[in-house]
């Protein structure tokens, strides 16, 4: 387990003191996939280095597994370092090494017996997919391929912890969820917790168990994804979950109300058997849903007739639908 | 011109001369090489301490202690090689017994050039890749292990490479070291060429050094291209050439 206990971090800039992360709380169970989601330059990076402390907290506790990672000595640290794993953007492999070799890194600076230490990289290339791979340089390989001989690395020492900084972001979108369901597979298998860094919803959708939203090194909200996907309580959030807006149509006069879907059946047969079975026509004045674990989530904005009775009507029926919750927008202005 | 040629002739003929060059071209070699190697080890342990000991390094060294390591680089490159030599000659007396020959002129070279290829070698370790060396830190290595297992052999071929500079740089070095005692190809270029106005020897010497320059600028190079593993080509092939 990783508990954050009031975690804020200063960088000392030629402007004065910048606040890059501000009075952080988070706890990530064992076994959890976790995401950290912020726009770009919201501290996502520096959060997720003080995890390992290749970022030192100003202030605040990073404890794991009951252990104040602060109050290490260098060489407890370098020793707790080994069962906390880091994959990055930029795979960062050593070029001069061959594949297996790098695989065989990490075991190699533990003191791993060098032929144990090569079955070892042998059977992680193979998890990874790239056996074949084995002697090849790293230059002579894809963006993907690097991302596997990264990601097999990263297993190489047995880690309890996996820290993904945005380990996707530089990949094309067919490899990106290729290497997402590579890292799921892990944690479903070895039951390593992930900690994913993402600017990007779409990947904590993909595998991700908890999220927490971070803005301007302010963590804004936190909690399983359904929760936080299908009700952003915050400003931050719904910018995030549904970073186009809401709003497609101009409409006046009439009622709107907001519906969420809290994972459920999808959102047409709603709609549709609201037309027939209270005969009320809703405009969709905007919609964003997603589709998590084959469940829908997400919101949509319904214009409601004019007339008061059928709109009257209409929030009837929404009310009783299950996974649906519904809301008044009293300010909306198309 | 007549003079010229006939000493020319005589340079090719005169089987002392042969004699001289040959033993020249060994003093040479055999010194610089030794400068050289002794001279880049001594270089790379002051690259490596500037690099690795400097404020947010892998291993942060105190300020007191990088300002003065900093400010004695400065200091020797910034004193003429010629006069540096003039300096460090009573060290070659105290550590061979004599200040005169190929030997003697070794330590004056190791030390005037030691500063330049620290310089020179900081340059490729700071080439290394920032995120590489984060890599190494997240996976629980020690200063030492970076040092030895990440830095040095992922800026080996900027380091090689920068071998071959100072092997050239401290042969032109050795050259002058002729002038004032010293072994070698630039002593027999200061003795007949500048003293006895012998034109011809002067410019042997001078083509056997620069044949030397060249020899060991392509062998550098290619050793160079074989070893690093960041060009996509086939090592093999000799396709593409690095520029060095
Ligand atoms: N070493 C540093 N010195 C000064 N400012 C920094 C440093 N590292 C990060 N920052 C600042 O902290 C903020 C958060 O950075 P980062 O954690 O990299 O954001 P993210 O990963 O979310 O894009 C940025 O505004 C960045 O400029
Ligand atoms: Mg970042």
């Amino acid at each position: 387990m990783i508990e954050i206990k009031h975690l804020c971090k200063t960088f000392p800039t030629s402007e004065g003191e910048f606040h890059a992360l501000k009075d952080i709380n988070l706890t990530i169970e064992d076994g959890a996939v976790f995401g950290i989601v912020g726009m770009s330059g919201a501290g996502k990076s520096t959060l997720v280095r003080c995890l390992n402390l290749l970022e030192r907290p100003t202030s605040g506790q990073v404890v794991v597994d009951g252990k104040d990672l602060c109050a290490l000595s260098q060489g407890e640290l370098i020793a707790q370092r080994r069962s906390i794993s880091m994959i990055f953007q930029q795979f960062n492999l050593l070029m001069q090494r061959t594949c297996l070799k790098n695989v065989c890194f990490p075991m190699e600076i533990a003191g791993v017996k060098e032929a144990q230490a090569r079955a070892r990289a042998m059977e992680l290339l193979e998890t990874v997919g790239l056996p074949d791979k084995a002697e090849s340089y790293p230059v002579q390989l894809s963006g993907g391929q690097r991302q596997r001989v990264a990601i097999a690395r990263s297993l190489a020492s047995n880690p309890k912890i996996l820290l993904c900084d945005e380990a996707t972001s530089a990949l094309d979108p067919k490899t990106t969820r290729d290497i997402l369901r590579l890292i799921k597979d892990i944690n479903r298998r070895l039951g390593i917790t992930v900690v994913v860094i993402t600017h990007e919803m779409a990947v904590v959708e993909e595998i991700c168990t908890h999220v927490a939203i971070l803005d301007h090194g302010v963590m804004m909200e936190t909690g399983r994804v359904e929760e936080v996907f299908s009700n952003p309580k915050t400003e931050a959030g719904r910018r995030l979950v549904y970073p186009d807006g809401v709003v497609i149509d101009r409409l006046s006069a009439a009622r709107v109300v907001r519906i969420v879907f809290n994972g459920g059946s999808s959102y047409e047969p709603l709609i549709a058997s609201l037309a027939i079975d209270c005969g009320v026509k809703v405009n969709i004045l905007g919609a964003d849903t997603r589709n998590i674990d084959g469940q829908a989530f997400g919101s949509m904005l319904l214009g409601l007739p004019q007339d008061p009775q059928e709109a009257a009507k209409a929030v009837g029926y929404l009310k009783n639908q299950p996974n649906v919750t519904m809301e008044e927008v009293r300010d909306y202005h198309g | 011109m007549d003079k010229f040629l006939t000493d020319l002739g005589e340079v090719f003929s005169n089987p002392k001369y042969l004699e001289e060059f040959a033993a020249g071209t060994w003093e040479t070699l055999y010194s610089t090489v030794l400068a050289t190697v002794l001279a880049y080890l001594i270089g790379l342990v002051l690259a490596v301490l500037l690099v690795a000991g400097e404020e947010g390094g892998v291993r942060p060294l105190p300020t007191v202690m990088m300002k003065g390591l900093n400010v004695l680089i400065n200091i020797l490159r910034s004193v003429p090689f010629l006069i540096l030599m003039l300096f460090v000659l009573p060290l070659s007396m105290l550590i061979l017994g004599t200040q005169i020959g190929t030997a003697a002129s070794i330590p004056p070279l190791v030390v005037a050039a030691a500063p330049f290829v620290a310089r020179l070698l900081e340059t490729s370790l700071r080439e290394m890749d920032r995120g590489v060396l984060e890599a190494a830190q997240s996976m629980g290595c020690t200063p030492f292990q970076i040092v030895w297992k990440v830095m040095l052999p992922e800026c080996l071929p900027g380091l090689a490479s920068n071998f071959t500079t100072a092997f050239i740089t401290i042969l032109g070095y050795g050259a002058m070291a002729g002038a004032i005692g010293g072994g070698g190809l630039g002593r027999i270029a200061m003795n007949y060429g500048y003293h006895r106005n012998n034109l011809a020897v002067c410019l042997v010497a001078t083509v056997l050094i620069v044949i030397l320059v060249q020899i060991a600028q392509s062998a550098g190079s290619y050793a160079v291209a074989r070893m690093d593993r960041r060009s996509r080509s086939v090592p093999k092939r000799r396709g593409r050439k690095k520029s060095a």
